[in-house]
């Protein structure tokens, strides 16, 4: 496909759109789906058939607010509806509304200007519910392509770098390096085979942003990697997708396909020299391989740990070629930067966090979802107003960011704007967007007993400190939540914290002592509540000597 | 070949670019404890015994995975870095059966020698206790998992002096194991070659020879240092 | 130690262990004289003394396998200025927690059940008249304060020796092997 029939496909869709009377976009996110939304879709579907109306009805990626499933989207008005069923989404259809009254239809109505999806600013997942996943001619009416075809046409590589740069956009795996000095590393390479790979190994509990883009938006992630193999010098490509993703595996497939048939991927990108193409590697159900290093030796089809670095992979990584590796939200940013230019969007968010940030947002709370906001938003923002706070009046105690790799965050710390330096400030991390809502009925013990039980489980045993000292602050973890240990075992859980923190191989062990850490930092008694002073800890009787004198 | 020159715990060192500091170290008489690493082995940087303060970096380094650098300032025995030593000496005699005095290194242990060089008199630690077995299929050679460290010597050896990748690791975290082939017992074991390697290079007793009994058990990897060298210069290779 | 110009008081007590170390104890042959005219040796499995008395220093020799075992190490931690984990078994819990990875009952079956031709009843305190065992061995530090470990299974008579020469000098005895 050359541009210009990109583009005569994007007008012809564009032309055949406007014929139409409506866009209904049913949600075929995992979340939606697992409460029925395949039947909605089809309800509605079959509801058009009834009718003389031209109605389009899709699925599209994850509308966000996934506590109200089965959702769908009204495009004429804006309109969301929730919590439907196969009957009464028919009557969404024109021309159906006999079907319910409407009384009913009105209750499942929700409205666009409703906090959830007022507040949001939506960059990642602006195609959810616009789009349906499935066909590459909506991601190309929304744009989609643009700004490869753009890139391959009118750019350089230095320039789309350049664009990058200005950006300000950093890894949104949860580390928050600088997306284009990464991709300024592997593009200096001399080496002529280097890879792009895009870790979607998303493995933190209560974490799907990564897989509703991919369920929700799959060109998009392909289009980012095409982009960053053009501007890096890298012409294959691979997506490390979480086994656990069927879902995402199975439409990454299709889109691949549609873009390999369009000739938008493959030896010709869009008619140019560039060639590139894309090829899904499925992971097995390792936390670890979505460590870099590990992940690139699952895909090179050794054990998945990960090795120390240097070498870092921008210098010696797949198949010991430079290897450029970034998660699936930060190539998702990559098209709408290279199609609007850096300028715009490094004015969104803040000095230096660049950008929206999309949050999986679970736990003790009203709008359990998907939730994009500029950076720097505070915490208090996306926990309140967003998602509607604690259910039930319940009194919220901490906010726990970045998973296993994180830490709990007060409420009275709320007002914290989300920014990579603020977080990690606050003892936490950005980790790449699991935000978990706990109430003060949560005993933090239990929340850092479980996310270290999580990490023991998921350590790959390669170094001592993380293998073995994960196994031991559980097993004082646990203790202290029986009731069971001594002052003496929280200071030892202290010193075994920092071993792990300094001494571990791989993130994953530098980073598991952090919810304890925090948990104690700010939730230091309920630890020092728990503890029982052990009767015979200390020799209490007056020495022997003493007696005799 | 470039020339760095260093400074480790106050002396003035130099070393090849790209040598290690856990080798630069070794040279200028500092021997790091370390369980992992072993001299014409990869490094894989596993056991985090041999860590180092460099200054200047936040993070340790662990100095067998650490290539040298110019203008570098180690330190390799503070405080900080002999608790995290005694530590790590601490986990590893928690984490397995380490029974000593039914072991067959007994006295001839680098684990045990480790705890006496580095102040181990007890352990602060749960001790696990795990169930893990003992594979006694081979004709002349004991695998007790007991006593295994997951420092990888063995593996290591089997795969690049060997050549035969017999042994290799399974499952994960504390459910790590070392297994022959694809998990078959030793002794039915279709690529091991009974060359013994990787008995020699075990830190602990967990490889033994068949028929050595309590504290019986003494290592011998001289061999190591021939082979390589060979390969290295090449030496068997008949000039003509 | 011997401030009063009384000789310290010594005493030693044998848990959960097979009685190696105090025989490696009287291996110290003639030096027993010796240590004898520095120590007043005030109870042992070795003396006939039915209650534990104060003292400076126990040597306790083994783990801790039964509940009679904590009952003595509470004893023995509340009258003595200094214990000493005597032994492997007292320090690491050595041969006898070997049981831990089985677990109580399985150790029973194998011990009474399944291998015993004359089946003459399974001592596992329920009758009271033998304590219950631990659900796990412990080595003492789990369960008191330990000022001293002397390693060894046994620890040998020479260490010994310079143990308590060391802790009689007034001087910290340092480790010598662990396990």
């Amino acid at each position: 496909m050359t541009p210009e029939e990109l583009h005569q496909r994007r007008d012809k869709e564009r032309a055949k759109r406007s014929t139409e009377e409506d866009h209904l976009l049913c949600c075929t996110a995992a979340g939606c789906l697992s409460c029925g939304s395949e039947d909605v879709l089809h309800s509605l579907r079959d509801a058009v058939k009834t009718t003389e109306a031209n109605v389009r009805v899709s699925g599209t990626g994850c509308l966000g607010l996934c506590s109200k499933g089965p959702l769908v989207k009204r495009e004429s008005d804006g309109a969301f509806f929730g919590g439907l069923s196969p009957e009464s989404a028919a009557a969404l259809v024109p021309g159906r509304a006999d079907l319910v009254d409407r009384q009913t239809l009105a209750e499942h109505r929700i409205e666009p200007t409703t906090p959830f999806f007022a507040l949001q600013q939506r960059i990642v997942l602006e195609n959810a519910g616009r789009t349906d996943p499935e066909r590459i001619e909506d991601y190309i009416l929304a744009d989609g392509y643009e700004a490869l075809s753009k890139a391959v046409t009118e750019m350089t590589p230095e320039e789309v770098l350049s664009e990058v740069k200005k950006s300000g956009l950093r890894g949104r795996g949860g580390a928050g390096y600088p997306t284009a000095l990464k991709w300024e590393l592997v593009a200096k390479q001399a080496a002529t085979t280097k890879y792009i790979v895009c870790n979607a190994d998303e493995g933190d509990p209560g974490a799907f942003m990564d897989r509703s883009v991919l369920e929700g938006d799959p060109h998009r992630v392909l289009e980012g990697m095409a982009l960053a193999g053009y501007a890096a010098g890298a012409s294959q490509g691979y997506i490390y997708v979480r086994g656990e993703y069927a879902l995402a595996v199975q439409r990454l497939e299709k889109a691949i396909r549609q873009a390999e048939r369009e000739r938008i991927l493959g030896n010709r990108v869009l008619d140019s020299a560039f060639a590139f193409q894309v090829d899904i590697r499925v992971g097995a159900g390792a936390f670890v391989c979505g460590e870099e290093t590990a992940l690139l030796a699952s895909i090179e089809g050794r054990r998945g740990e990960p090795r120390t670095r240097p070498p870092y992979p921008p210098e010696r990584g797949l198949f010991g070629k430079p290897t450029l590796i970034n998660n699936v939200e930060t190539f998702a940013n990559i098209p709408p930067i290279i199609r609007k230019g850096g300028d715009w969007f490094s004015s969104i968010g803040t000095e230096r966090s660049k950008g929206t940030k999309v949050f999986a947002v679970a736990g003790k709370i009203v709008h359990t979802g998907l939730v994009e906001v500029p950076m720097g938003t505070s915490l208090r923002t996306i926990v309140q107003d967003i998602c509607g706070g604690v259910p039930g009046g319940g009194k919220l105690k901490a906010v726990l960011t970045g998973g296993p790799s994180g830490g709990a965050i007060p409420e009275s710390l709320l007002d914290l704007p989300v920014d990579y330096e603020s977080l990690s400030k606050a003892g936490s991390m950005m980790g790449s967007g699991g935000l978990i809502v706990m109430d003060d009925e949560t005993s933090m013990v239990d929340v850092a007993r479980y996310f270290m039980e999580f990490c023991m489980d998921e350590s790959c045993g390669k170094c001592i400190p993380c293998r073995a000292g994960t196994v031991q602050m559980h097993d004082i973890l646990a203790r202290i939540s029986r009731r069971e240990a001594e002052p003496s075992d929280l200071e030892m859980l202290a010193k075994l914290a920092t071993l792990l923190k300094e001494t571990s191989l791989c993130g994953l062990g530098q980073t598991a002592p952090n919810p304890v850490v925090s948990a104690l930092r700010y939730f230091r008694e309920e630890f020092d509540e728990k503890l029982v002073k052990h009767p015979l800890a200390e020799n209490t009787s007056r020495t022997a000597s003493e007696r005799r004198e | 070949m470039s020339v760095k020159t260093l400074k480790i715990d106050g002396e003035m060192v130099t070393g090849r670019a790209g040598e290690t500091l856990f080798n630069v170290a070794w040279d200028a008489g500092i021997s790091l404890p370390r369980l992992c690493h072993v001299g014409g082995l990869s490094d894989v940087g596993a056991c985090r015994l041999c860590v180092v303060e460099v200054e200047g970096q936040s993070k340790l380094a662990a100095a067998c995975v650490t290539p040298v650098e110019e203008g570098m300032v180690v330190h390799t025995n503070t405080e900080r870095l002999r608790e995290h030593r005694r530590l790590l000496i601490e986990l590893l005699f928690a984490e397995g059966n380490h029974v000593c005095s039914v072991c067959v290194s007994n006295g001839h242990c680098e684990l045990q020698d480790l705890a006496v060089q580095l102040g181990v008199d007890h352990v602060r630690l749960r001790y696990q206790h795990p169930k893990r077995g003992v594979d006694a299929t081979h004709a002349r050679f004991g695998l007790d998992h007991n006593r295994c460290i997951f420092c990888t010597r063995c593996v290591r050896v089997c795969d690049e002096v060997e050549g035969a990748h017999t042994l290799d690791v399974s499952g994960r975290g504390a459910s790590l194991k070392i297994i022959c082939d694809l998990g078959e017992p030793w002794g039915q074991s279709e690529t091991c070659t009974s060359c013994g390697k990787c008995v020699q290079v075990c830190p602990t007793g967990a490889l033994y020879l068949d028929g050595a009994s309590v504290g019986e058990m003494e290592k011998n990897r001289r061999f190591l240092q021939y082979i390589v060298t060979a390969r290295e210069k090449r030496e068997w290779i008949r000039k003509g | 130690m011997d401030s009063q110009g009384l000789k310290p008081r010594l005493a030693t007590i044998w848990l959960g262990g097979c009685s190696g170390c105090h025989m490696s104890f009287l291996d110290m042959d003639e030096r027993l004289i010796d240590l004898a005219l520095r120590v007043d040796l005030c109870s042992s499995p070795l003396v006939d003394v039915k209650e534990f008395p104060n003292v400076d220093v126990t040597l306790v020799e083994g783990a801790v396998a039964n509940e009679a075992h904590v009952h003595e190490l509470e004893i023995v931690r509340a009258r003595s200025r200094i214990v000493v984990a005597f032994g492997d078994c007292a320090v690491t819990g050595n041969v006898t927690a070997m049981r831990n990875a089985f677990g109580v009952e399985d150790v029973l079956t194998r011990a009474y059940r399944s291998t015993s031709a004359v089946v003459v009843g399974v001592p596992d305190g329920a009758d009271g008249m033998v304590p219950r065992l631990l659900p796990r061995v412990r080595p003492l530090h789990e369960l008191v304060k330990v000022d001293y470990f002397l390693q060894g299974c046994p620890p040998s008579a020479d260490e010994i020796y310079t143990f308590l020469n060391e802790l009689l000098e007034g001087r910290t005895p340092t480790i010598r092997r662990f396990g």
